[in-house]
């Protein structure tokens, strides 16, 4: 049984202390978003490597740009669901168009908010940063992931988005696998279906193939952690050499993870099926994350029966 | 420089906007004219910006919020030796990176600007990025009076009080106009001095259309110790051409050939008078 970890956020704060005690050149940007981003004991220890501009997405994104431009790696540090939404302008303008060293980070993403409702919740960020030119976008499954992305992000000196949840997940890789930004991590491989997932959904996507295994159905598993730039090679290879492919994200069903796989499949000529889960287009259900996830066919028991269905078992 | 060679070259950078926005069949012409003054005397009295010391980061930084103008940028820095004129006449022209808006691959330019409210936080962030260096450059970045409707530039003011950001210098380009009409018709923005003076700015006004002004100004910023600094320069629009100052319509008109010979021959005739 894998044990169940950190929340990925913790994991991104404890990760980003370590690198900036070693590197003076990392500035932290928060807006009225350290307790939420669990910076706190990283505000304590490096006062000096944290700038607060208060209640102010558009100035976070402009402001790290600006630190970037004067030759700081930054993190920008706010909710997804304001920070990729309100500051859509700055990023494509400020950060990804002038193409510079900032790493934003969306905090509470998806739908990690909960009962909090719509206003904070980011089931459109793969969509609006997808559209933006020179933009990569990463959502870490589990703490190994969430960990690793931060440990590189230091040094991809491009724009960057990393999305991150505050519930504990589940350890998914073993220790000793690699991780790069833009290659998917294939988790387990069977010959009946591919679930391919994203970010928090992974540990329902893994969940759902243990149950599949008792009734003797094996599937692939890919941890499609960078949506942009997408990993296509893999994906193809998975989907041609599977009866169906299933996708799972906490997003929208519209222009996140699971239409990026449609479009590959369609313009490469793979005959097979597909079933995108996410969320749909309606007025959202009201609950925890959990709870929401259930509820949108995306609980473990829900993913492998859907799973039979595709597979006509 | 000496004011009466930044007075000539203010003349001649007033012919190559136009010649350029002639040639080129697009541009912000007035605009362009009624800020050409500040950015002369910042780039050739006040910067401390060249081409050679352009590539590192320690040096005085520059970012043009109101990219819109960039015809009057673009001209500057040509003839401050960052490219040729054969450059920059490919204004406009399929594929080529002088476009309507400044973008860093035309070197000189510090950031991508055009949507209007972003220069300002960008230009915080760099000012901040001086204080945490302990470096001694300064910030500097030019809005356009309409542009002060954004939100987003009084979001970067807090941040720039609060950091005291004395190295950071604001200029207001107050032509009094923007695209629809007057900017007290359009969506008034008085008092300008009193509202950035809340924000914790120290505020000049000056003519930001006079050589001798601007200099005067420049020299005396910042203003206070640990205090951003805005100074709010009194414009004219399409200033310098005589039928172009103060007309709405000449926002991004582009001048006919008549119109384009007139306007030369009276800038000639203003550049005659100093020889």
């Amino acid at each position: 049984m894998n044990k169940i970890g950190k929340p990925n956020l913790e994991v991104f704060s404890e990760t980003l202390l370590k690198e900036a005690r070693k590197n003076k050149n990392i500035i932290v940007v928060t807006s009225d978003s350290r307790g939420s981003g669990k910076l706190v004991p990283f505000g304590k220890e490096l006062p000096n490597q944290i700038i607060e501009v208060g209640i102010a997405e558009q100035n976070l994104v402009g402001v790290s740009s600006g630190l970037a431009a004067g030759g700081k790696i930054v993190f920008g540090v706010s909710p997804a669901s304001f920070l990729t939404a309100r500051a859509l302008e700055q990023i494509k303008n400020d950060v990804a168009y002038s193409d510079l060293n900032v790493s934003l980070i969306g905090i509470s993403a998806g739908i990690s908010y909960g009962q909090l409702g719509s206003t904070h919740h980011s089931i459109h960020d793969f969509a609006t940063l997808r559209a933006i030119n020179n933009m990569t976008i990463v959502a870490p499954a589990d703490n190994f992931e969430a960990a690793e992305v931060i440990k590189q992000a230091i040094s991809y000196n491009h724009p960057l988005y990393i999305r991150y949840g505050k519930k504990p997940m589940m350890d998914i890789h073993p220790p000793g696998t690699k991780f790069k930004i833009g290659k998917s991590i294939v988790v387990k491989k069977g010959e009946d279906l591919t679930i391919v997932a994203t970010g928090e959904t992974l540990q329902r996507a893994y969940l759902a193939s243990e149950i599949l295994k008792k009734s003797n159905i094996h599937c692939s598993i890919i941890s499609m952690h960078t949506i942009k730039p997408f990993d296509k090679e893999t994906f193809i290879e998975f989907s041609q050499n599977s009866k169906a492919i299933l996708t799972v994200e906490e997003h929208s069903i519209f222009g996140g993870l699971g239409e990026c796989c449609a479009s590959l499949i369609a313009q490469n000529n793979i005959n097979v099926k597909l079933k995108i889960l996410g969320i749909p287009d309606e007025y959202m259900i009201n609950g925890s994350q959990a709870d929401v996830l259930d509820h949108y066919d995306m609980s473990p028991e829900k993913i492998a029966e859907i799973s039979k269905d595709l597979l006509n078992k | 420089m000496n004011e009466k060679n930044l007075k000539k070259k203010s003349l001649e950078y007033r012919k190559t906007i136009l010649e350029i926005i002639f040639q080129s069949g697009a541009g912000h012409t007035g605009g362009s004219l009624s800020c050409i003054d500040i950015l002369n005397v910042l780039y050739n009295s006040v910067m401390d910006i060249s081409p050679k010391n352009f590539p590192n980061l320690d040096r005085d930084h520059f970012i043009q919020s109101k990219g819109h103008s960039v015809e009057a940028l673009f001209t500057v820095l040509c003839d401050c030796g960052f490219y040729s004129k054969k450059d920059l006449n490919t204004l406009n022209q399929f594929n080529s990176h002088f476009i309507g808006h400044p973008t860093k691959k035309v070197p000189g330019i510090e950031h991508n600007t055009g949507a209007l409210g972003h220069g300002l936080s960008v230009a915080v962030g760099l000012a901040i990025c001086k204080k945490i260096d302990q470096k001694n450059n300064k910030v500097f970045s030019l809005l356009g009076d309409g542009e002060l409707s954004e939100g987003s530039v009084w979001e970067a003011c807090t941040t720039a009080s609060k950091y005291n950001l004395d190295n950071l210098i604001v200029i207001v380009d107050r032509n009094d106009l923007q695209i629809t009409g007057k900017t007290e018709d359009v969506n008034p923005i008085e008092p300008i001095d009193k509202k950035f003076k809340s924000f914790g700015f120290e505020t000049i006004s000056t003519n930001g259309n006079n050589i001798s002004d601007l200099l005067y100004v420049f020299q005396h910023v910042p203003v206070k110790e640990n205090k951003p600094t805005v100074i709010i320069a009194k414009t004219t629009k399409g200033s310098g051409v005589s039928f172009i100052e103060n007309q709405i319509n000449w926002h991004h008109k582009v001048p006919s050939k008549d119109e384009y010979e007139s306007a030369i021959s009276e800038l000639n005739e203003k550049l005659n008078s100093y020889e």
